[in-house]
């Protein structure tokens, strides 16, 4: 005899049943895969020399506490270029998307700008302003090498972050627009009121994305000679023969790129469930 | 003589090689609602548009309170401060609660305090039901909920003339009625009303006059009574036919 208390109750174990089998599974096949792959690395010839030029704890201790305050250079750049990238880009892309012909040189600045500054591969930018405008010795400007690194990444990552804006505010239906103009806002008013909000909120996962690149990407004014991590550990590595130091920092990037991929997750997820309860308004 | 609020002549519009509007004349007196009928294509929703200045004519003229509107010199932005218009997709601001939805315009168009502007939002919120949503989003909102707020938003500037493009044609049957007795009530207050509907109830209800918009012209105008009850284009008569075809 089944009552419906009964069915529930027979159900509720098969699903207990399930989820213990799926978690037994889980765990094995973990154990399999990475202690596979674990004994592989032990177990290859070249393992101990791996483990002295790359792991030498040694040589990590010494090494960890000059990148971690070379670091900060990093850090500090990463956070200045990405706030002018979201003003330079956002621009970009307002600009892009006009449509008045009297803003037609502007609107051709910024592609060529977009299509020139994308064409480009970021180290050669960062090169080319860090050693080349210093060299034109022209007063007023900085000659910090590393400002000028910041503004080759500023522009580099702008072209691309103009790109992800301009298509977030091409997204917004134009209905949008045409409620925002028949309230009798200007153009400017629907854009900043009503476009752009919807824009960015759609884009932030690119926007992040490429925020995550860009924060591994400062490692490139290297070339310019500042003292920062990734320079730091070269010289460190260069003394000693030892490719520790770079692990190091590799370490601290990760430790700031992962949580920050995490959050996007979070951010991405969040926008799906909301998008799922609105739907087209 | 006070000039009608709003007055067409000779309007043409086409896109492309498309002719939409082929010469409109059209005078809506103050307190006037007049209703624009016919089947979809046939330039109802590009009469509106253009009234509107959200779509440039190619010829003809428009004129709001008997002021030129449709001369390049004239500022389109000032023109459309002074009327409303509501959507068929309700085109709500998903980003605003209903509140902010309503008061944007006052407050950033017209430079309405913010204090009045949302006292005044509250009052009308009030007034067609809606009390108690301010802070919801739109999403959060009925289909005829969310085309209340609209319509709300559409007048808290304080038009001289309200534009309502098929305001009905997204919604679930049963949701129809709640939107068109705030029109109604609208009319009742001596609101100016352009409405293209195909919801011919409520246009024998508050027509002052009726226009058979067909193939991007007038065909036929008249009183409801006229219009609905005594087509006398062959047209006209085809289009009712097939509406209570459909009904029965």
């Amino acid at each position: 005899m089944h009552s419906p208390v009964d069915r529930r109750a027979v159900r509720a174990a098969a699903a207990r049943t399930a989820a213990r089998r799926g978690a037994v599974i889980a765990t094995v096949s973990s154990i399999v895969v990475i202690g596979g792959l674990i004994a592989a690395l032990v177990l290859s010839p070249g393992w101990d020399n791996f483990q002295s030029l790359f792991l030498s704890w040694s040589n990590f201790t010494a090494s960890f506490p000059s990148i971690f305050r070379a670091f900060w250079i990093d850090i500090k750049l990463f956070l200045i270029v990405e706030v002018a990238v979201l003003i330079v880009g956002l621009l970009v892309a307002v600009v892009r998307t006009t449509t008045s012909p009297a803003l037609f040189p502007l609107r051709l600045l910024a592609t060529l700008y977009v299509d020139i500054l994308r064409g480009i591969p970021t180290i050669l930018i960062v090169y080319l302003l860090g050693f080349g405008m210093p060299a034109l010795y022209i007063s007023g400007l900085p000659s910090d090498s590393l400002f000028w690194g910041g503004v080759g990444l500023t522009m580099s990552y702008s072209a691309y972050v103009g790109e992800v804006y301009r298509a977030g505010i091409l997204s917004v239906h134009p209905s949008q627009r045409a409620a925002a103009r028949s309230l009798g806002l200007s153009p400017a008013q629907s854009m900043r009121f009503v476009i752009l909000p919807q824009a960015i909120r759609r884009v932030l996962p690119a926007l992040l994305n490429d925020f995550i690149s860009l924060q591994k990407d400062v490692a490139l004014v290297s070339v310019l000679g500042p003292q920062e991590a990734f320079r730091v550990a070269q010289i460190y590595s260069a003394q000693t023969f030892n490719y520790t130091p770079i692990v190091a920092a590799a370490v601290l990037y990760i430790a700031v790129t992962i949580p920050m991929a995490r959050m996007v997750d979070r951010i991405q997820r969040r926008e799906r469930l909301s998008q799922g309860a609105g739907g087209i308004a | 003589m006070t000039p009608p609020v709003i007055e067409l002549r000779g309007v043409t519009k086409s896109f492309g090689t498309r002719e939409v509007l082929r010469g409109i004349d059209l005078i809506v007196p103050e307190h006037h609602a007049v209703v624009l009928i016919g089947s979809s294509g046939s330039g109802k929703s590009t009469l509106l548009r253009c009234i509107n200045l959200l779509e440039e004519i190619d010829d003809g003229d428009i004129f709001l309170d008997g002021e030129v509107i449709t001369d390049p010199r004239v500022h389109a932005d000032s023109a459309r401060k002074r009327m409303g218009m509501v959507f068929q997709s309700f085109n709500l601001f998903p980003h605003r609660n209903v509140l902010h939805n309503i008061t944007l315009a006052p407050t950033k168009a017209h430079r309405m305090p913010k204090s009045d502007a949302e006292a005044h939002a509250r009052e009308l919120l009030e007034r067609f039901g809606l009390a108690g949503r301010e802070h919801d989003y739109p999403d959060r909102l009925s289909g005829g909920q969310q085309q209340r707020v609209a319509i709300v938003r559409a007048i808290a500037t304080r038009p001289r003339l309200l534009l309502l493009d098929e305001i009905t044609s997204a919604l679930d049957p049963e949701l129809v009625g709640e939107v068109l007795d705030v029109v109604t009530e609208l009319k009742h207050d001596g609101m100016t009303m352009v409405i293209a509907t195909h919801e011919m109830e409520f246009a024998r209800n508050v027509a002052d006059q009726i226009c058979f918009v067909h193939e991007g012209r007038i065909h036929e105008h008249g009183t409801s009574e006229q219009i609905l009850n005594q087509p006398s284009t062959p047209e006209a008569q085809r289009f009712l036919r097939r509406l209570t075809d459909r009904a029965t």
